[in-house]
């Protein structure tokens, strides 16, 4: 066709195999998180019990679903801050209408466990359709809307029940929270699962492959036949759902709701897809990175209360390096981010 | 694969398009056969983007009818259908900057497997295979944003023709491409047209149309004034057509340089690392000299050193005999540098600020005491400088991303000229305007010269360097060859590329 060749661009990763599919920069904090492990086993000798280990992957589970959902919105090219809120709302919601006694704060309607299951994610179903909704048909900027649904979603939940928190859950709407499957808890289970499950969809599902390309340029997307308006409802219809899946898991953990269920986790949430490589202008990073911020926020945590470090300066301490891990990412990552 | 009914690639009757209450196509009509090459022309405004965007099916118009390879157009919302029989290229980035650029040959059109997923495997050798048909020498799994503008444009036209269009929309596909690079567009244009492909070529380069194009349709104000075959139809009839009754100047340039003196604009021994060596320029009072080179000549890095942007390791750049303090860009206004740089979107424009804002962001300091602004000064300067420069603007209030490209590109020149420069930079002053722009763009040069200005146009574009008074070629980041008024084209453009 054409008489010359174009100038050519090296090829950074010829083969196919399984390194270079996984690139440098997913991994990159592997090194950071084995560190991390070092310095646990000298701070306490407890910290490479399983037990403790086991513990560490059960508090970030809820933490870990909020991720994956939130990295989904961020490669769309969105964001959702008001996920947070939806892990208090959805499990409060339920809660109140399960309980009958109206003492303690319930409706005085009783609905059963598994409809209270069902009333929990219907409540992530509306959010996220009125967010999506909102910030995609009515072209509402995403970070200022769902700061909006923050606030409102928290008030509820403080209104339903005064600000009270709420005990006597059936078991059934405990179960997931508690159970052992294999030697393990449940949420750990499912956690590693879903993502497993979004992993695999972003890179082999067309779907997953359109939320890349909605989130690098909505209008070539546009061009390129893709729904754009209807996968970016859809995206923030999942993640609510996961939300509340999160509230449901953390619900059962601690046998109760909280008025402040799920306060300020969104900061931690984005902390680790950041931390983990999810551009926060949307079209990059992946689930196996998103994965290891959570595991390095949790571990770090975990060796943070085991350290003996006065309880008021871990908040500190925890900021501190999470601005560390953040120079570290962009140092060795090749293009910025973010 | 032509029978006699179905031989038209595109087709329009009667259309008419209203955006709100203004009617921006009237009646307009168009037929391109198949394997035709036609280039749409029209200055700014003519209405070439609405028929494009209606032939694309981004727009419905308000009446009349549009058919595609024979059969009535679909239905608006059904991209897929659309996108098999139409493509466009658009000056803008259509591609998904961190895909690969395998996945962004097959967007939304990836290979899948017996279980509907993603078929990386195949995606990757079709890729390889649609690379080398196009002699593109990339490897499909980098990210798409390392490619050049070249290899991006390449990547956008075999998009198209994977996902099974066969009429292929450019629109205005040269604007940021090398001559060398245009050229290796225009034999993969001929060689797809051979195979009974159709294109519809946007541009304003009257000298690109006639090589590629079989025929030309002129657009001016929402209508179409010609439809004609290119070799029937010489260039000042085209231009005609285009401008209608408008008067058309013919360019003489008239030197205003003062000799005598100190120069306007010296360049001493200026070095930076691999960008440029050994840049010498002098460039007198009234003078307009020319830089010419490729991209990636060294041309614009020496324009950003002069601009205060860059700081080179070596050399001196002096104003009327004073040197000045390199590497800072406030200073270098200060001594007197303004500065127009390349590429008014990515560089110049703030585009929800208002023209007003626009003209005077380099000087806010003059509008009142201790950083307050007064917005009647304000106004009273960027009002006189609408009138002076003829930018069409409702007010100096207009957003200015609410301006046509001419205006926007006279307000640029406006800015620099705002702080009273004694020298005055151009980059690719007039890319991307329509003639009768480019006319005004030049003749706002003329009037800084005749005020004494010292003038550098930075350019690879021929008409932008037959303003100038004398022409230095640099190439390879050195100078090469200077050239007086009179030169031949040809002469020129073996300089630039380095083949004499």
């Amino acid at each position: 066709m054409a008489s010359t060749a174009s100038r050519s661009i090296p090829a950074t990763s010829a083969g196919s195999n399984l390194f270079s599919r996984l690139n440098l920069r997913d991994l990159v904090l592997i090194p950071v998180i084995a560190l991390v492990m070092v310095v646990g086993s000298f701070v306490s000798s407890s910290f490479l019990l399983p037990e403790n280990l086991l513990n560490v992957l059960q508090q970030s589970s809820e933490l870990s679903i909020l991720v994956i959902a939130q990295s989904l919105i961020l490669i769309c090219g969105k964001f959702d801050l008001s996920l947070e809120s939806t892990v208090g709302l959805a499990p409060m919601l339920a809660a109140w209408l399960m309980i009958v006694d109206t003492y303690v704060g319930g409706s005085g309607i009783g609905i059963s466990g598994y409809a209270g299951i069902a009333v929990l994610f219907a409540v992530g179903l509306v959010v996220g359709t009125v967010n999506g909704l909102l910030v995609v048909k009515l072209k509402l900027n995403a970070f200022i809307t769902t700061l909006a649904v923050l606030i409102l979603l928290r008030g509820m939940t403080l209104g339903i029940t005064n600000g009270q928190t709420l005990f006597d859950l059936p078991s059934e709407f405990l179960y997931l929270g508690t159970a052992k499957w294999f030697g393990a808890p449940a949420s750990i289970w499912i956690a590693g699962l879903l993502f497993l499950f979004f992993g695999l969809m972003m890179r082999y599902h067309r779907i997953g492959r359109a939320i890349y390309a909605i989130g690098g340029n909505a209008e070539a997307a546009r061009v390129a036949g893709i729904p754009v308006e209807r996968i970016t409802i859809g995206v923030f219809i999942v993640g609510s759902l996961l939300a509340a899946l999160a509230g449901l898991l953390l619900t059962g953990r601690i046998a109760s709701v909280m008025a402040g269920q799920g306060q300020n986790m969104i900061f931690y949430v984005f902390a680790a897809a950041v931390i983990g490589g999810i551009g926060l202008n949307g079209g990059q990073g992946r689930m196996i990175g998103a994965l290891t911020g959570v595991l390095l926020l949790g571990l770090l945590q975990n060796v943070l209360t085991l350290s003996g470090i006065a309880a008021f300066w871990i908040d500190a301490c925890y900021g501190a390096i999470i601005l560390l891990a953040l120079i570290i990412t962009r140092l060795s990552g090749e293009a910025p981010r973010a | 694969m032509t029978n006699p009914a179905t031989n038209l690639a595109a087709e329009a009757h009667g259309i008419v398009k209203r955006f709100g209450p203004i009617e921006v196509l009237h009646d307009v009509g168009i037929s391109i056969p198949v394997g035709d090459a036609r280039a749409l022309v029209g200055r700014n405004g003519a209405g070439k983007s609405t028929l494009v965007g209606l032939l694309t099916g981004i727009y419905a118009p308000n009446a009349g009818e549009i058919r595609l390879g024979g059969q009535p157009a679909p239905a608006l919302g059904d991209r897929r259908a659309w996108r098999q029989r139409v493509a466009c290229v658009y000056q803008r980035w259509m591609v998904i900057p961190h895909l690969t650029v395998g996945e962004n040959l097959f967007l939304n059109n990836q290979p899948r497997n017996a279980l509907g997923l993603v078929a990386w495997r195949r995606l990757r050798e079709r890729s390889m295979a649609a690379l080398k048909d196009w002699d593109l020498d990339v490897p499909p799994d980098i990210e798409a944003w390392r490619l050049t503008v070249e290899q991006r444009q390449i990547v956008e036209i075999a998009r198209a023709l994977l996902q099974g269009s066969r009429f292929i929309i450019l629109d205005e596909p040269t604007a940021e491409l090398e001559r060398k690079e245009v050229n290796r567009l225009f034999d993969r244009i001929r060689a797809l047209q051979a195979n009974g492909v159709t294109f519809l070529y946007i541009s304003h380069h009257l000298e690109e149309i006639y090589d590629i194009c079989r025929t030309v349709t002129v657009m001016r104000d929402g209508r179409v004034v010609a439809d004609a075959q290119l070799s029937q139809f010489p260039k000042d009839r085209l231009v005609a057509a285009m401008v209608g009754d408008a008067a058309m100047v013919q360019r003489e340039s008239k030197s205003a340089a003062k000799t005598g003196g100190a120069p306007g604009l010296q360049v001493s021994g200026l070095c930076r690392g691999e960008d440029f060596q050994d840049i010498e320029l002098s460039v007198a009072p009234g003078e307009c000299v020319g830089l010419a080179g490729l991209a990636g000549s060294g041309k614009d890095k020496v324009a950003e050193a002069i601009a205060g942007l860059l700081e080179p390791d070596n050399g001196t750049v002096s104003i009327l005999g004073r040197a000045t303090p390199m590497g800072d860009v406030v200073a270098m206004r200060a001594a007197g540098v303004g500065y127009v740089a390349r590429d008014r979107h990515e560089r110049g424009l703030f585009p929800l600020l208002s023209v007003a804002d626009n003209l005077t962001a380099t000087v806010m300091d003059r509008f009142g005491p201790y950083g307050f602004v007064s917005p009647a000064r304000q106004a009273a300067m960027a009002d006189g400088q609408i009138a002076t420069l003829g930018i069409v603007a409702s007010s100096c209030d207009q957003q200015i991303g609410q301006l046509s490209g001419g205006n926007q590109q006279k307000t640029m020149v406006g800015r620099a000229l705002a702080s009273d420069p004694k020298v005055l930079v151009l980059v690719a002053p007039t890319q991307g305007v329509d003639i009768a722009s480019k006319q005004a763009v030049y003749d706002i040069i003329d009037k800084a010269k005749a005020r004494g200005m010292a003038v550098l146009i930075v350019s690879d574009d021929l008409d932008e360097l037959t303003v100038c008074d004398r022409v230095e070629v640099i190439f390879r980041g050195r100078l090469s060859r200077s050239f007086l008024p009179g030169w031949k084209d040809h002469d020129m453009v073996a300089a630039i590329e380095g083949l004499y």
